[in-house]
């Protein structure tokens, strides 16, 4: 049981920092960026060759933040300079990110991290339990990750860019630059990303240049099962709530494998098991309004008798 | 209501972990695919049949827990950890990235691998011959060589050879990198056409018509995929395209002298058999197929005007009409 959990948290912890990122980009900036799903495989192929090539793995992802975050400029780019709709400039970014991602790899779709020395490694040698390693990584670098975004937030550069998502006429008027923002924020957006594609695959072993598949999707579920959950009216909540969001969406896809329905319908299951936890206010607002229309019907129809 | 949700989440991760009844003295082995198509389905029900045959049957004496990534990789990771978790006897982990995802989660339960071209790139064995972990399996590293020696007998005046295949499959890359060789050996020009997607197959393979006398596809999952749409565009230019398995060949190749995955599962169940009889795992080296078969397609060389050589009519193992 303890073991399940512990499973789940180190997951959506390393995830949770993806989270954070999409968080940035969807609310803050109220950008829809599919940078993602590159600059996650990104940060993971930066991070595996700076290990292989003998790197700190402190060192190795830094470069796959900083990696992340130089894909997150490019769509910032082509969106405020080149004046490229922001759905397709992400787009075209992942698209671009592919190659890259295999230059970087050097020409390789997949760098195997086995039997390279790792970060959870370096956290043994201070004498933690090894079962815990991964958990307690995890959580300090969503820590520090969710506490430096608050932090950043409530800065004068954060204020302008919670603006620039909130009222971009606003922001114009005041003499702020709306665009300005929005490259900084997809920027910081996808470092966040980045780095957790760095941690990822440190944590699983490799780095493959598929491993992107599926993440805006997830990462997007976790924002969203975030806000159902803690209903933030705050930064502070918000960015929280895209860290537990991250944890409960990992927990929903380990429920959907230990139903035990066809291996095929897991993505199904798990769609499915996301709209329930995601419906529940709604759901209950249908289910009373339709009971009250029921009533109103039979109420009628007893008038009409 | 947040609360009913919380606690109805709760509530069913605790009854997940109800033990189930399967604590009879039979073994549990959990088989875990990173997505799903023929040749790796195959390779599984292989697997499942070959058990039987050696008296190992479902529901019985053993009990299979099935998974699919359903080619996600972070939920590759989460069937590793359950699959841990519940202590199953042997993981079977089927192609490249799944296999490298349960190796990382543990070193204590028995991992056989299959549908795996290089395991010592792909960082899961020390060798091939010695292991060394808690590792092992079976290759399904097709005979490229003598594939496109194969080519060279059907297309003896060919110059040059277009590849289709996808630069992001480590497996395809393997392959690509023998076939290179080997077509200098044989004096051919290669042309790369690389399709990241199954959709951009049919694309990469209309940019050969006219710069290539002949086609060779690897054991590449997205051109599998896609086998219908390089047919399309073999039957129209009338290029005889040799591929990399029967499958490939049977959809749309003229030919291929390939392994079955099917047997390749058979093969990897016997290795199950002695590990479940306590042999570790290191103590098996890394198994090639031994299942070479020639398969010919009749229908695909009456598109495209082709005749096969009698000698190779005659060594046919299967004839597609």
């Amino acid at each position: 049981m303890g073991l399940a959990l512990l499973g789940t948290l180190e997951q959506g912890l390393v995830y949770g920092l993806m989270s954070l990122g999409v968080y940035i980009t969807f609310r803050i900036l109220d950008f829809p960026d599919l940078t993602v799903d590159g600059s996650f495989p990104l940060g993971a192929a930066v991070a595996a060759a700076g290990l292989v090539g003998g790197l700190h793995p402190a060192l190795a992802l830094g470069l796959a933040a900083l990696a992340g975050a130089g894909a997150g400029a490019v769509t910032g780019v082509l969106h405020t300079r080149l004046r490229i709709s922001g759905l397709l400039s992400g787009i075209l970014t992942m698209t671009a990110l592919y190659s890259i991602n295999l230059r970087v790899m050097g020409g390789r779709p997949n760098v195997p991290l086995l039997r390279v020395v790792n970060l959870f490694d370096l956290v043994v040698d201070w004498g933690i339990d090894r079962r815990w390693a991964a958990v307690l990584v995890f959580f300090v670098f969503c820590l520090i990750g969710k506490l430096a975004l608050d932090w950043f937030l409530h800065s004068q550069v954060g204020l302008a860019m919670r603006a620039t998502g909130d009222n971009e006429q606003m922001l114009r008027s005041l003499g702020g630059s709306t665009d300005t923002m929005k490259l900084l924020g997809l920027t910081l957006a996808n470092g966040f990303v980045g780095l957790s594609g760095g941690l990822v695959a440190a944590y699983q072993g490799f780095a493959d240049v598929n491993l992107g598949q599926g993440m805006i999707v997830s990462g997007l579920a976790s924002v969203i099962i975030g806000e159902v959950l803690i209903r933030p009216q705050t930064v502070y909540a918000a960015t929280l709530g895209a860290v537990i969001g991250s944890i409960v969406y990992r927990l929903v896809i380990f429920i959907a494998l230990r139903v035990g329905l066809a291996p095929t319908d897991l993505k199904l299951v798990t769609a499915l098991l996301v709209v329930v936890a995601l419906s529940g206010s709604n759901l209950r607002d249908i289910l009373s309004k339709t009971k009250l229309a029921r009533m109103a019907e039979g109420s009628a129809g007893n008038a009409e008798g | 209501m947040r609360k009913v949700q919380i606690v109805a989440l709760v509530l069913a991760v605790v009854a997940s972990f109800i033990p189930g009844v399967w604590a009879q003295e039979s073994f549990r082995i959990g088989i875990a695919q990173i997505t799903e198509h023929p040749a790796l389905d195959a390779a599984r029900a292989g697997f499942i049949d070959g058990m039987e045959e050696l008296g190992y049957v479902a529901g019985e004496n053993v009990q299979y827990d099935l998974y699919s990534a359903q080619g996600d990789m972070s939920i590759a990771q989460t069937i590793a950890q359950k699959l841990v978790i519940d202590d199953v006897d042997l993981i079977l982990a089927i192609a490249t990235p799944m296999a490298q995802t349960v190796a990382n989660a543990t070193d204590s339960i028995p991992i056989l691998f299959t549908a795996v071209t290089d395991p010592v790139v792909a960082g899961l064995v020390d060798s091939i011959e010695e292991p060394g972990g808690n590792v092992t399996g079976t290759s399904d590293l097709t005979p490229v060589a003598e594939q496109l020696d194969l080519l060279a007998k059907l297309v003896p005046k060919a110059k040059r050879l277009g590849i289709v295949y996808n630069p992001g499959e480590a497996n395809s890359v393997v392959q690509v990198d023998i076939a290179k060789a080997k077509a200098k050996e044989l004096g051919l020009t290669v042309v790369e056409a690389t399709a990241n997607n199954s959709g951009a197959v049919f694309q990469a393979a209309q940019s050969l018509i006219g710069r290539v006398d002949a086609i060779y596809v690897p054991t590449d999952n997205t051109v599998a995929s896609a086998m219908e749409s390089l047919a399309v565009v073999a039957k129209h230019s009338k290029i005889p395209v040799v591929a990399g398995e029967n499958d490939m060949a049977r959809r749309g190749g003229l030919a291929t002298l390939s392994i079955d995955y099917y047997e390749l599962g058979l093969q990897t169940a016997k290795m199950a058999a002695k590990i479940l009889q306590g042999q570790p795992p290191h103590s098996l080296p890394v198994e090639y197929t031994e299942s070479e078969s020639l398969l010919i397609n009749l229908e695909m060389a009456r598109e495209i005007g082709f005749t096969f050589p009698q000698e190779i009519m005659d060594a046919a193992d299967e004839i597609i009409e």
